[in-house]
C-alpha cells in the first residue's frame, strides 16, 4: 500500500459554501484509489464529495463525473490543463484549488 | 508532465492557460497582458475623456472588483488623470448585498477611491426584502433589474459623474447575445455587444453643467475579457472579492445561457469570443437597431435604452442555477405588459407606420418602437409587434388592444404600449418610451397593495 497523501485543498468564488463555509482544508487521501493505481485529480475529486462535502447539491461542484464546467481547478497555482488536468497524479502537500467563476458578479 | 514554461518571458513555469488562443503563460505576464488589453480596448474605442469623472459600478463581485483594481492601475500607469469613483447600488437583501457592501468598503480602502452607496429604500421607499415580502419571490429579479438601472444612474448624478462603467465580460456578452437569439430579438443585439451604451437625454443639459440621470453614459471596458480571465486576475493578484449567490430566485432562461456558454467553453474555449464576435457583427446587419446610430443621428437611439435594464443582469442575477420552476421573469413580463396595456386610455389605438419601405423592412417585426424611434414623439405609436406578415406595410393600421390581448400569443416584453413616446416618465422624469416608466409602473402596484404616503421615486437628478 502506497502512503497517504496529504494535500491543501481550497475552495473559493463560491464553493466554499459547499465545503462547511470554509476556504481552506489540510487534508490525507490514500495513495492508491480502488483499482491500485497512484491517486490522481479525478480520484480527489470523488474522495472530496464523499468524504468532505457535507452539502448535498453535489452537482453544484461535480457533473458527469468532472467538476462543474465554470469551475477553475488550479494545482500548484497553475491551471490544472497544463498538469494533466484529471489525470495529474498528486505529489504530497500539493495545494489544489477549486474556483468558481459562476457567482455573483 | 514535465513543466510548460512561460511562452512570452521563457522563464518562469507557465501558469495560465489562455482560453482565447491557447497560450501558455506565466502568473507575472499574464497580469501584464490582461491589464494591457483591457487598455488597448479602451484606447481603440475612445472610450474616456482626459480628466473625465467616471464611477465604477461596484457589487463587491469579481467582476467589477477586477474592473476598479485593473482601471485604478491603468490610471496611474497611463497618467489617464481619470477621477474615479466607486458606485454601490443596496437592494436591501439581508444576508446578501449586506456582505457584498463590506468587500466593495475593503476595496475603496485598497483602491484609494471614494465610494458612494445608493440604496432602493431611499430612491424608491421599498427595500428588494420588502418588495419580495410583498410580491413573492417569483418575478422579483424584474423589480431588481428595473429599479438597479436607474439607481446607478441616479446614483452616478448625485456624484455629478457621466459616465458609469459596468464589470460585464465577455461570457455576460456572449449569454446575453444567445439569448436574444434564441428568443428571435436581434434589434436588441446591438446593445448587448455595444461597449458604450448610452442613455441620451430627452432633455437639454442643465444650465449650471450639472449631470442630470438621464444623461448618464454607460460601458463596459471588461465586455472582451473572458470571465475565466478575470478570476484568475483577482486570483494572482489575490483581490478580495465576495462571491454568493443572490439568495432570491435567479432567472432561469438566463441561467440555461449560461450553462450552455460554460459547455462550450470546456470544449472550445475560443467560442466564447466567437459568439461576441459573431453578435458584433450580426447587430451590424439588423436594420435600424439601436446600436447604428451612435452619437451621429440625434434622438433615434434613445428609446433602445428603456428595455436595458433587464438585459444587463449585474450583481447577484444572472445566477448559474437552473431549479426555479417556471420563467419568473417571463411571468413578471406578462404582468408589466399587461399593467402598461391597461394604462391606455382606449381599446382602439391609431398605429401609424411610416411609408419608407426601407423602415418598413427594418422593423424586423419585433422592437418597432427602436427602428421607429427618430419619429417624431406622438407620431410614433406602434403596435405591430405580433404581425409577422407584410400587413404591417400599411401606413395607417388601427389596433384593437383588446383583440391583441385575445390573440392567444404570449406577450413580449416589447409589446405594444398604446402611450409609446420618446421621452421622460412623467411621475419621475427618467428615460422612457412609455408615459410613465417601469419602474413607477411597479412602484404603483408595490404602494397600492402598501397604502403610504409620499412616496416617490425621489432622490437627486
Ligand atoms: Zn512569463
Ligand atoms: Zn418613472
Amino acid at each position: 500500500m502506497a502512503d497517504p497523501i496529504p494535500l491543501t485543498v481550497e475552495f473559493t468564488g463560491g464553493l466554499e459554501m459547499l465545503f462547511s463555509d470554509q476556504r481552506k482544508h489540510k487534508i490525507s487521501i490514500p495513495g492508491q484509489d480502488e483499482d491500485g493505481s497512484a491517486s490522481n485529480v479525478a480520484y480527489l475529486i470523488h474522495w472530496l464529495c464523499d468524504n468532505l462535502m457535507k452539502d448535498p447539491r453535489k452537482e453544484m461542484f461535480v457533473l458527469d463525473d468532472s467538476v462543474r464546467p465554470g469551475v477553475l481547478v488550479l494545482i500548484n497555482d497553475s491551471d490544472w490543463e497544463l498538469e494533466g488536468e484529471a489525470n495529474y497524479e498528486l505529489q504530497p502537500n500539493d495545494n489544489v484549488v477549486f474556483v468558481s467563476t459562476l457567482h455573483g458578479g | 508532465m514535465p513543466p510548460h514554461q512561460c511562452e512570452i518571458c521563457k522563464i518562469t513555469r507557465a501558469q495560465v492557460l489562455r482560453p482565447k488562443n491557447g497560450q501558455r503563460i506565466c502568473s507575472a505576464c499574464f497580469i501584464a497582458l490582461f491589464e494591457s488589453e483591457v487598455a488597448v480596448t479602451i484606447t481603440s474605442t475612445n472610450l474616456f475623456q482626459p480628466g473625465e469623472r467616471v464611477a465604477i459600478g461596484a457589487s463587491g463581485g469579481k467582476d467589477s472588483t477586477v474592473l476598479a483594481s485593473v482601471l485604478k492601475t491603468l490610471n496611474d500607469r497611463h497618467g489617464w488623470n481619470l477621477d474615479l469613483v466607486l458606485l454601490s447600488v443596496d437592494e436591501g437583501i439581508q444576508g446578501y448585498r449586506d456582505h457584498s457592501l463590506e468587500a466593495v468598503k475593503r476595496n475603496s480602502a485598497d483602491l484609494d477611491l471614494p465610494l458612494k452607496i445608493v440604496s432602493y429604500e431611499e430612491l424608491y421607499g421599498w427595500s428588494m426584502d420588502q418588495v419580495v415580502a410583498q410580491v413573492g419571490k417569483k418575478g422579483n429579479c424584474t423589480y431588481c433589474g428595473v429599479f438597479r438601472r436607474q439607481a446607478l444612474d441616479r446614483g452616478a448624478a448625485m456624484l455629478n459623474v457621466g459616465h458609469v462603467v459596468t464589470g460585464h465580460n465577455a461570457d455576460d456578452v456572449a449569454e446575453t447575445v444567445l439569448m436574444n437569439l434564441l428568443r428571435g430579438d436581434l434589434p436588441r443585439l446591438s446593445r448587448a455587444t455595444s461597449i458604450i451604451t448610452s442613455t441620451p437625454s430627452a432633455a437639454p443639459p442643465k444650465d449650471d453643467g450639472a449631470v442630470s440621470f438621464t444623461n448618464v453614459k454607460r460601458s463596459k471596458p471588461l465586455m472582451y475579457a473572458y470571465e475565466k480571465e478575470i478570476v484568475l486576475y483577482a486570483h494572482h493578484k489575490k483581490l478580495d472579492y465576495f462571491s454568493t449567490e443572490c439568495i432570491y430566485s435567479p432567472e432561469a432562461f438566463r441561467g440555461s445561457a449560461r450553462t450552455l456558454i460554460k459547455n462550450l467553453e470546456r470544449i472550445r474555449p475560443e467560442s466564447i469570443l466567437d459568439v461576441v464576435r459573431s453578435g458584433v457583427d450580426m447587430a451590424k446587419l439588423v436594420p435600424g437597431a439601436d446600436g447604428k446610430c451612435k452619437g451621429a443621428c440625434g434622438d433615434s437611439k434613445a428609446a433602445g435604452s428603456t428595455n436595458a435594464a433587464e438585459e444587463e443582469a449585474e450583481g447577484g442575477c444572472g445566477s448559474s442555477n437552473t431549479n426555479s420552476g417556471g420563467d419568473s421573469m417571463v411571468e413578471m413580463e406578462k404582468k408589466l405588459q399587461q399593467d402598461e396595456r391597461t394604462e391606455a386610455n382606449g381599446p382602439e389605438t391609431e398605429v401609424t407606420l411610416p411609408a419608407n419601405p426601407k423602415e418598413t423592412v427594418s422593423i424586423g417585426v419585433r422592437h418597432s418602437h427602436e427602428a421607429y424611434s427618430s419619429l417624431p414623439p406622438d407620431d410614433g405609436i406602434y403596435g405591430q409587434n405580433h404581425e409577422k406578415n407584410g400587413a404591417s406595410k400599411a401606413t395607417a393600421v388601427p389596433i384593437r388592444t383588446k383583440q391583441e390581448k385575445k390573440s392567444g400569443r404570449k406577450p413580449t416584453r416589447d409589446a405594444a404600449a398604446p402611450k409609446q413616446r420618446l421621452g421622460q416618465c412623467e411621475r419621475c422624469g427618467y428615460l422612457s418610451s412609455q408615459s410613465v416608466c417601469k419602474a413607477c409602473v411597479l412602484l404603483e402596484g408595490l404602494n397600492k397593495a402598501r397604502p403610504r404616503t409620499g412616496v416617490e421615486v425621489g432622490g437627486g437628478g
